[in-house]
């Protein structure tokens, strides 16, 4: 397993490339811009269909059930959603941290600080604990939404909502594994800098899916 | 299955199970092996949806007949477009990608060799998934299109538009995952001097191609999620009666992917007929620079139509006539493409193979279906035509006279790299000529039945309203299509075993696959070429002497040459085995859904930890 892994990350230097880069960086990037165009349906969709819902709950507004007469509240709780975004955005700070660790592995460290910024494996965990927190935000989100009557078949809002959200959660979750494998590697056989490739196509990941959550969380969230 | 008639491609001993038999086929990570997998499995299922369309036009030959329910007839026309769009066109346009693309760009493979397996099997696997189910007589019923809520659990409860929805969402996966492979390939992969204006139409084509996949497929993707939560979940994103959803969601959603899909199938078999007409009129493309600018305006503009499949639905003026316009540009780039290939042929040494013929055709046949194009580009034209014969007639002559024509120019042109043998012209001329008059007697007297006011998908109709004799003529036209195909499987079988002896470079063609043996190597050249040229072996100043005549010897092994070959290795046919048991799980029990993606991801990590190829020493 050990040699094996030591196998994936061999630099692919005797492959003649056109553009100089690894294959895979060019295709992260197209990967990327297929990405986009998924959640441009998914995000489209939900703003196509907003405030088109016949029964609440609504995001913004309360509503009245006119059988029961009960009053449900806004159902959208800013103030947490804003402070799962902050730890998300913090997260592409630590992926940078990570990247730059697996970069400059190589190099001396003289200080402790030096040291901290150089931990490659201390900012992989960071990054891949910040994605994890926020996943534990949504699915807190998740479950008081539906304690408060809003499920994914209740609305038009409900469906969108709960599916547009959840393709962002599954690809968070789909990159924390992603970034905890980086982390085994790491501790298996430590990753130098010949294998930043590794770590960079999963940065970029990282940031696009951070980039989407800027859009949703202004759209769905802030926008009224 | 064995294709390695002549001779076996030279394996080093190193490489243990690559010396043929059904596990070299099952592990292969060569782009030719792969291509050649796509090409049989394609032809297959060309001749199932071949079939299906037969019984379609048996059940139409006479008013009032009663040979196939209607019930059933909605499976036949449902899985007929269904399987020719997505399991025979699209596939055997990767036949020629995985086949071509490595070879006129002079690369050794592809970018991504093992994605590259994976995208067949996955392809393999929801092709039969979604077809199968016609055995059962609970094959998809709702059209190629599917249109929501038709589609939605409220009407239609059985399990036939469930595979349907994950039948598709599995082949968009093995598009996607061939698209961003070929995509990268042609960015990444070019010999040195492989300039993008000196890179093979047919690459070129390839190149537009990829792109408008991965732009549009994700856009289907979601829609079907969405039709898929509808019925599984029980979400609102189509249901209009107490949700208050959309009607229309579901057709900008489709026709925003549904449109470049039909550049998606047309622009492969253009690039093909790109190459197959300079070399048989010893003329290099006419116009090249602008060849390559149109089909980037056809993809470009092709983004921008989707809505003229909608002017039924009363969009209001202002969205009718913009898409009315798009659609009419869009003639532009085609009608370029058609003078150039025209202007190609002029005054050159024509020779009418049969590939030439093939190709020929295209060029008419597909401005026949283009113009009637631009008649319903037109938005009170198309009120009359929309949903009529002559809406079928148009997709036909397109699709069939150009997609397919082109393909098929392509296998007559391309069987000689392929095999190492040349297809009988005689048979081949017969096959053509049978085809081109059954195209033309199926479909052309349906843009009168069409006119004459015959809806499309009806199952039957009653006497005496003018429409008998045309669709007796389809029908005799649509019974001449096998015998034009039993021509064709016997010359394929018998020049596969048979044929003359080809040569690298049979035709006298200029580009860089001509250069190698027939069949190429597994190493596909020697040495890496310069390229300095657009037909580097045409244009005579080819500076590379040396490795011209490296690339010419044949029974090199890569062992001897120092070429490092890739693993062979089963991990990507299961990982896409268990992509495909999850999604069964999801129609039959949740234990599949877990063994499946616990296939899928224990396979997928072994996989990726695995190396692609021995360390350089």
């Amino acid at each position: 397993m050990a040699t094996s892994v030591a196998h994936t990350s061999a630099p692919t230097h005797h492959h003649y490339t056109t553009l100089g880069l690894d294959s895979r960086k060019v295709a992260i990037w197209a990967f990327i811009g297929s990405e986009c165009m998924l959640f441009v349906s998914l995000i489209s969709t939900y703003l196509i269909y907003k405030g088109r819902s016949v029964i609440g709950p609504f995001p913004h507004e309360s509503w009245t059930d006119p059988s029961t007469g009960q009053v449900l509240k806004p159902i959208l709780n800013i103030p947490v959603t804003s402070a799962s975004t902050f730890v998300l955005l913090m997260s592409s700070l630590f992926m940078v941290l990570a990247l730059a660790a697996v970069q400059n592995k190589e190099l001396p460290k003289r200080t402790r600080g030096e040291r901290i910024l150089g931990n490659s494996k201390l900012w992989l965990f960071m990054t891949a604990l910040a994605g994890t927190i926020f996943l534990s935000f949504q699915a807190f989100e998740f479950t008081s939404f539906v304690h408060e009557g809003l499920s994914i078949r209740r609305n038009l809002f409900g469906s969108t909502f709960f599916t547009l959200t959840g393709f962002h959660g599954a690809h968070v979750t789909a990159g924390v594994l992603w970034l905890v494998t980086l982390l085994a590697i790491d501790y298996r056989r430590g990753l130098g800098s010949r294998d930043s490739l590794l770590v960079d196509i999963c940065a970029l990941y990282w940031h696009f899916v951070d980039v989407v959550w800027i859009v949703i969380f202004t759209l769905v969230y802030l926008l009224r | 299955m064995a294709t390695t008639a002549i001779r076996t491609p030279a394996y080093g001993a190193e490489y243990p199970g690559e010396h043929g038999g059904l596990y070299s086929w099952l592990a292969t990570v060569d782009h030719k092996r792969i291509g050649i997998l796509y090409l049989y499995t394609a032809l297959g299922f060309f001749i199932f949806g071949g079939l299906e369309a037969v019984v379609i036009r048996a059940q139409l030959g006479a008013p009032n007949q009663h040979l196939v329910s209607a019930e059933f007839y909605n499976q036949l026309f449902t899985m007929h477009g269904t399987t020719m769009i997505f399991l025979a066109i699209m596939p055997l346009s990767s036949a020629f990608f995985n086949f071509l693309i490595p070879l006129q760009i002079g690369a050794r493979d592809v970018a991504f060799p093992r994605l590259n397996a994976f995208s067949y099997w996955v392809y393999l696997f929801g092709g039969l998934f979604i077809t199968l189910p016609i055995f059962f007589a609970v094959a998809p019923n709702g059209g190629w299109f599917g249109y929501a809520p038709l589609t939605t659990k409220a009407y239609s409860p059985g399990l036939n538009i469930d595979f349907w929805v994950i039948g598709l969402q599995i082949l968009g996966v093995s598009s996607l995952a061939a698209a961003f492979n070929f995509l990268t390939t042609i960015i990444n992969l070019r010999a040195p001097g492989m300039t993008l204006m000196r890179m093979p139409m047919f690459t070129w084509m390839a190149f537009v191609v990829q792109v408008l996949l991965v732009l549009a497929f994700p856009v289907i993707t979601i829609a079907l999620v969405f039709l898929l939560f509808d019925r599984f979940f029980g979400t609102n994103f189509y249901n209009t009666v107490s949700a208050g959803a959309d009607p229309l969601l579901w057709q900008h959603l489709f026709w925003i992917f549904g449109h470049p899909e039909v550049y998606i199938l047309v622009l492969p078999a253009f690039g093909l007929v790109s190459e197959v007409i300079p070399v048989y009129s010893r003329k290099p493309l006419f116009g090249y620079p602008v060849m390559v600018y149109s089909g980037i305006l056809i993809a470009v503009l092709g983004f921008g139509v989707w809505a003229h499949h909608m002017f039924a639905v009363g969009m209001g003026p202002i969205a009718d006539t913009f898409f009315g316009l798009t659609t009419m540009l869009i003639a532009i780039p085609t009608g370029v493409k058609i003078f150039n290939w025209i202007a190609t042929m002029a005054q050159g040494a024509v020779r009418y193979t049969t590939a030439m013929l093939f190709g020929v055709s295209l060029v008419g046949l597909f401005t026949i279906g283009g113009i009637s194009g631009i008649m319903h580009s037109s938005p009170p034209a198309d009120l009359q035509q929309t949903d009529t014969y002559f809406i079928v007639a148009h997709f036909h002559y397109v699709l069939f006279g150009g997609s397919i024509m082109g393909i098929f120019a392509g296998i007559y042109h391309y069987f000689p790299k392929i095999t190492g043998r040349m297809l009988d012209e005689k048979l081949g001329k017969w096959h053509f000529w049978l085809m081109f008059i059954a195209m033309n007697l199926t479909f052309f007297p349906m843009h009168f039945s069409g006119m004459l006011g015959m809806p499309r998908r009806i199952y039957t109709y009653d006497a005496g309203q003018g429409w008998d004799l045309y669709n007796a003529m389809s029908t005799i036209g649509a019974m001449i299509f096998p015998i034009a195909m039993l021509f064709f499987i016997y010359n394929f079988f018998k020049s596969r075993r048979s044929g003359e002896i080809a040569g690298s470079n049979p035709w006298g063609a200029g580009t860089l696959e001509w250069s190698i043996p027939s069949p190429p190597p597994e190493y596909n050249f020697a040495k890496i070429p310069t390229v300095t040229t657009r037909y580097p072996l045409w244009e005579g100043k080819e500076p590379d002497h040396e490795s011209a005549r490296i690339n010419a010897q044949e029974g090199k092994t890569p062992h001897e040459l120092g070429i490092i070959i890739p693993y062979s290795t089963m991990k990507p046919l299961l990982v896409a085995a268990g992509l495909i048991i999850m999604f069964c799980g999801l129609i039959w029990s949740h234990v599949l859904l877990a063994v499946g993606a616990g296939t899928l991801i224990l396979s997928l990590y072994s996989w990726l930890l695995s190396p692609l190829e021995p360390e350089h020493s």
